[in-house]
C-alpha cells in the first residue's frame, strides 16, 4: 500500500500528489514513468514521474481528470492509500548536453515535460520551454518552469493569459526569429506532438516525443502500447515512452487511444452516478 | 487376479458446454471421494524402480505411492507423498499434459485405459484444500543464506519453496500486483481456478518466503544490487513478450496479442466490466490466430465475456496443431470453429481504426521445414475477407528482456532465451536461470522440474561447488 502524503489541486481537474514509494524514488529517471492500481478491482494506469526524493521516499505526480480511474484518485485525500505503484518504467529521457534545448510542453504533458527540462538544464544546456494550456485556469507549474528556464514561453489556446495561439505556433515563431536550436523534447496531446514533429523536421532538429498509449503491465509482455516507428512495431513501456517524433506514426496512435471510449464513458458515467 | 480391473476410466463429471460458456467456472468438475477411490484402484501400482508412469513425469511423481494413499483414504498421506517432489498439484494435475507424460507409457494402457493420473492428483490437491491440510512443514537449520527469486511463475515458485525447505532466507520478486505468473495472469479461470493459486502461494509464505510484488528486476532495482545483496540468484522470468506479424493494420484497434487478451480477462477481470474498471472489446465475431494451447484458451475465453462467434485460424492442418487433444475437445464442443490452411496477409479498419475485417489465403502444404512440418504455402489468388469485431495472436512468446537489456554478461541465444548449463548456471556468477525464460515457451511441470534442480544446483554452489570458467550451454529440448 503507499500512502498519499500530500495533495493539492493545481487547475480545474487537474491534481498534484505526493506518494509514499521509497522504492520507486530511489531509481527514478527524468522520462520515466509507473503503473498504478488504486484497489482491488482497479484498472493499471500509467502516469509520469513528475518529481521525487530518494532520501525521504517519496514520488510526485500530476494527473487530469479525464475517466473513472484518474476521478476516483481525485477523491483520495492525505492518509488515503493506493494499492499498488510499480516503477520506475520505460526509458530515462536522453539526456546530454545538446547546446540549446527547447522542451514543448501541452496540457498535462506539462509535469513529463518539468522532469526532462530540470534535468536538461542541469547538464548544461540552454533551456528553453514553451509550455501551452487551454486557458488561464489552466496554466499550471509556471513558477516550477520559470526557476528552471532560461525563457520560458507560455500561451493559452484562447489568449486568456500571456499570448494566445498554440505551441506549434509558439515554436515556429522562435525558430524563425533565427534561434538556433539543437533539439525538442515534445510531450502533450498527441496532435501536438505530430504537428511539433512536422516542424521540427523541417528545420532537422533532433526531437524526442514521450508517447502515451494505453498501457496494461508497463513491463512489456503484453503489447497494448505497442506503437509504430520507423515502420516497426515497438511497444511503448520498454522502448520508449520517448521515441524519435520524426519516425512516430502519430495517427494510428491518434486512433488507438480511443480503443475503449465507449467502455469508458459508461465506466465514467456510471461512476459519477455513485456506481462503484 | 480375484478382482477384474476395471477397462475403462471412471469418468470425471463436467460442465456442460451449454451451460459453461456463459461463465467462468471450471469445466472439469473433479472427482469425488468415491469416483477417485473406484480410479484409483485400477492402477497396478508398479514397484518404484519400474513405474513407467513415474519415469515420464518431469519431477518424477511417485504416483503409485499416492494412488496407495488414496485407496487408504488418507489425504495428508497422497498430498505428503506428492510434495516431496511436486508443490504445486493442484496446478500440474489440471493443466499438465499428462497424455505425453506421467500417462503415456502408464501399464494399464496395454489392458484398457491409462490411469487418470492427472485427475487423481488434482483431487489429493482439492480434497487438502477443501479440508485446510497443507504437508507438514520441515523444521530445518537456517541457513544464514539470502537467495532471491525473480519472478513468481511455476519455475520461481518451486525453486523458492525447495529453497525455503533447506533453510535459505528466500525473497520473490515479481513485477505485477499478483504472484503466479502464467498461472495468474494467462491460464484462464475455467482451467485453472486463480483460488488454487492463491493457496499455493499461501503455503510458500508459511515455508517462510518473501514475495514481493510490484518490483521489476532491471528497473526497480538492478540485478548487480541483487547479487550485491543475496548470495545467490535464480531467474524465472518466463517468456512474456507477445509475437505479432507485421502485416498492414497489426495495430488497429481490438487487435491483441493473447497476453494481453487473457491478462485483461484473467488478471483484470474485464469480464466483470464495469464492477472492475479493466475494459475489453466486446463483438460478434471473433478470430484468433494459432492453434496452441494459448489460442484455445483465447477462444474459449471470448464465448465466455460473449462473442458469438470465435473462429480458430491455423496456416497449417489439424495433425499439427500444438494444443492438448483435451483442449480442442473441449473447445470443439463450445461451439469454436476451426479454420484450417490459411494465413493472414492484412487487416481492414473502420474510420474509427477498429478492425473490421481479417484478409486471409488460403495455404496448400507443401515440403516439410526445419522442424519437419510440412510447410503452409500460400495459393495465389485464393485471398478472401472475414468480418470480424476482434483478433487474438497467439502466434508464440519470447523471452522479455528487461531485466537482462542492460546487463552485458548474461548470455542469450539467438531466440532470446538465457544460456545456461545443465546446472542451470547462466554465464554470470551466481545468477541461475530456469522455465520458459531458457526454454522459450514449454510447460509448467518443466518449469517446476527447472526450479527444482536450479535449487539443488544453488545449494552445491552455496556450499561451496566453484563456478566454471567457461558456462558450457545445455540443451534441454
Ligand atoms: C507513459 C504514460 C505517462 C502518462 N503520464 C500522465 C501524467 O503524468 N498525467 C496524466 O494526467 N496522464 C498521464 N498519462 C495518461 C493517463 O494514463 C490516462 O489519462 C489515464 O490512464 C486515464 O485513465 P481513466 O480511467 O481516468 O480514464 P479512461 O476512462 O481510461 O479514459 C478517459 C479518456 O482519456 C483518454 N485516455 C485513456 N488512456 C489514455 C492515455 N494513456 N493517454 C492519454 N489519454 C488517454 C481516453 O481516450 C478517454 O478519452 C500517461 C500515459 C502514459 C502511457
Ligand atoms: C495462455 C497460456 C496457457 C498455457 N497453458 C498451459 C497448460 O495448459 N499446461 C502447461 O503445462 N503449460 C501451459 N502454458 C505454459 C506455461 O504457463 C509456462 O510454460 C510456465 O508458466 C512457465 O513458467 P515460468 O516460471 O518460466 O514463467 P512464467 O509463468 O512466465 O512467470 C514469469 C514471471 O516473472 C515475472 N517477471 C518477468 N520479468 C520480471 C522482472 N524483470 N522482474 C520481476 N518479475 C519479472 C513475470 O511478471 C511473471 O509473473 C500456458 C501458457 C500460456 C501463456
Ligand atoms: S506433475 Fe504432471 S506429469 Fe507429473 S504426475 Fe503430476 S500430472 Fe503427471
Ligand atoms: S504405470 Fe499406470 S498402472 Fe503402473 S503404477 Fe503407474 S499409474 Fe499405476
Ligand atoms: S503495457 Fe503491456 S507491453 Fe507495454
Amino acid at each position: 500500500m503507499f500512502e498519499i502524503l500530500a495533495k493539492k489541486e493545481l487547475a480545474p481537474h487537474i491534481k498534484w500528489i505526493r506518494v509514499k514509494a521509497p522504492l520507486v524514488a530511489r531509481t527514478a529517471k527524468p522520462g520515466q514513468f509507473i503503473v498504478l492500481r488504486l484497489h482491488e478491482r482497479g484498472e493499471r494506469i500509467p502516469l509520469t514521474l513528475y518529481k521525487w526524493n530518494k532520501d525521504e521516499g517519496y514520488i510526485e505526480l500530476v494527473f487530469q481528470e479525464v475517466g473513472k480511474t484518474t476521478y476516483e484518485m481525485g477523491t483520495y485525500g492525505v492518509g488515503d492509500k493506493i494499492m499498488d505503484i510499480v516503477g520506475p518504467l520505460g526509458k530515462p529521457t536522453e539526456i546530454e548536453n545538446y547546446g540549446n534545448a527547447v522542451v514543448v510542453s501541452g496540457g498535462v504533458g506539462a509535469p513529463i515535460g518539468y522532469a526532462v527540462a530540470r534535468a536538461l538544464k542541469e547538464a548544461g544546456n540552454h533551456l528553453t520551454v514553451i509550455a501551452g494550456f487551454r486557458s488561464k485556469d489552466y496554466v499550471i507549474l509556471e513558477d516550477e518552469f520559470g526557476k528552471i528556464s532560461d525563457e520560458l514561453l507560455i500561451t493559452t489556446d484562447d489568449g486568456s493569459y500571456k499570448r494566445k495561439g498554440f505551441t506549434t505556433t509558439v515554436l515556429e515563431e522562435y525558430l524563425n526569429q533565427g534561434n538556433k536550436v539543437d533539439f525538442v523534447f515534445t510531450v502533450g496531446p498527441v496532435i501536438m506532438m505530430k504537428l511539433i514533429a512536422e516542424i521540427t523536421r523541417k528545420y532537422e532538429i533532433k526531437t524526442l516525443a514521450s508517447l502515451n498509449p494505453i498501457m496494461v503491465d508497463g513491463t512489456g509482455m503484453c503489447g497494448a502500447c505497442r506503437v509504430t516507428v520507423g515502420g516497426e512495431i515497438k511497444f511503448a513501456c520498454v522502448d520508449g515512452p520517448d521515441f524519435d517524433a520524426h519516425q512516430v506514426d502519430f495517427d494510428e496512435l491518434m486512433l488507438r487511444l480511443k480503443q475503449y471510449n465507449r467502455e469508458e464513458k459508461l465506466a465514467l458515467e456510471r461512476y459519477l452516478k455513485g456506481g462503484a | 487376479m480375484a478382482k477384474q480391473i476395471k477397462k475403462q476410466r471412471i469418468k470425471v463429471p463436467e460442465q456442460d458446454p451449454v451451460a459453461r460458456i456463459h461463465n467462468f467456472n471450471e469445466v472439469a468438475l473433479g472427482y469425488t471421494w468415491d469416483l477417485a477411490v473406484e480410479e484409483a484402484s485400477r492402477c497396478l501400482k508398479c514397484p518404484y524402480s519400474y513405474a513407467p508412469c513415474i519415469k515420464g513425469c518431469p519431477v518424477n511423481v511417485n504416483i503409485p505411492g499416492f494412488i496407495q494413499k488414496i485407496l487408504e483414504r488418507d489425504i495428508k498421506g497422497a498430498l505428503e507423498v506428492i510434495h516431496t517432489t511436486n508443490s504445486l498439484p493442484g496446478i500440474t494435475g489440471r493443466v499438465c499434459p499428462q497424455e505425453e507424460q506421467c500417462e503415456m507409457n502408464c501399464v494399464m494402457g496395454k489392458l484398457g485405459d491409462k490411469i487418470n493420473i492427472g485427475k487423481l492428483e488434482r483431487f489429493v490437491a482439492d480434497e487438502a484444500r477443501k479440508q485446510g491440510i497443507y504437508p507438514d512443514i520441515p523444521q530445518v537449520e537456517k541457513k544464514g543464506k539470502k537467495v532471491a527469486i525473480v519472478g513468481s511463475g511455476p519455475s520461481g515458485l518451486t525453486a523458492a519453496a525447495d529453497l525455503a525447505k533447506m533453510g535459505y532466507d528466500v525473497t520473490m520478486y515479481e513485477a505485477l500486483h499478483e504472484g503466479g505468473g502464467v498461472l495468474i495472469y494467462g491460464i484462464p479461470e475455467f482451467r485453472l481456478p486463480k483460488e488454487i493459486v492463491r493457496y499455493e502461494l499461501k503455503f510458500l509464505k508459511m515455508l517462510g518466503v518473501k514475495i514481493v510484488t510490484n518490483v521489476v528486476i532491471g528497473k526497480t532495482f538492478s540485478l548487480y544490487e541483487l547479487l550485491d545483496e543475496y548470495d545467490a540468484v535464480f531467474l524465472g522470468t518466463g517468456a512474456g513478450t507477445p509475437k505479432f506479424l507485421n502485416l498492414p493494420g497489426v495495430n488497429l484497434n481490438g487487435i491483441y496479442s493473447a497476453n494481453e487478451f487473457l491478462t485483461r480477462i484473467n488478471l483484470m477481470k474485464a469480464y466483470q466490466f464495469p464492477e472492475y474498471d479493466t475494459p475489453i472489446t466486446k463483438g460478434k465475431r471473433l478470430a484468433v490466430i494459432g492453434a496452441g494451447n494459448v489460442a484455445m484458451d483465447a477462444a474459449r475465453s471470448a464465448l465466455r465475456i460473449g462473442y458469438e462467434e470465435v473462429y480458430i485460424v491455423y496456416r497449417r492442418t489439424r495433425e499439427y496443431m500444438t494444443a492438448r487433444e483435451e483442449e480442442i475437445k473441449h473447445a470443439e464442443e463450445e461451439g469454436v470453429k476451426f479454420m484450417f490452411l490459411v494465413s493472414p496477409i492484412e487487416f481492414i479498419g473502420d474510420e474509427n481504426g477498429n478492425v473490421k475485417v481479417l484478409k486471409l489465403i488460403m495455404n496448400e502444404l507443401g515440403e516439410p521445414d526445419s522442424s519437419g512440418r510440412r510447410r503452409p504455402v500460400p495459393i495465389p489468388g485464393t485471398e478472401f475477407g472475414l468480418e470480424v469485431d476482434a483478433v487474438v495472436f497467439a502466434i508464440g512468446q519470447k523471452p522479455n528482456k528487461v531485466l537482462y537489456q542492460e546487463v552485458p554478461e548474461l548470455k542469450t541465444t539467438k531466440w532470446g532465451t538465457l544460456i545456461v548449463d545443465e546446472k542451470y548456471r547462466t554465464t554470470m556468477r551466481g545468477v541461475f536461470a530456469g522455465g520458459d525464460a531458457v526454454r522459450g515457451e514449454a510447460t509448467v511441470v518443466l518449469a517446476m522440474g527447472d526450479g527444482k534442480k536450479a535449487a539443488k544446483a544453488i545449494d552445491e554452489y552455496l556450499n561451496g561447488e566453484p563456478w566454471p570458467e567457461e558456462i558450457k550451454p545445455a540443451n534441454f529440448w
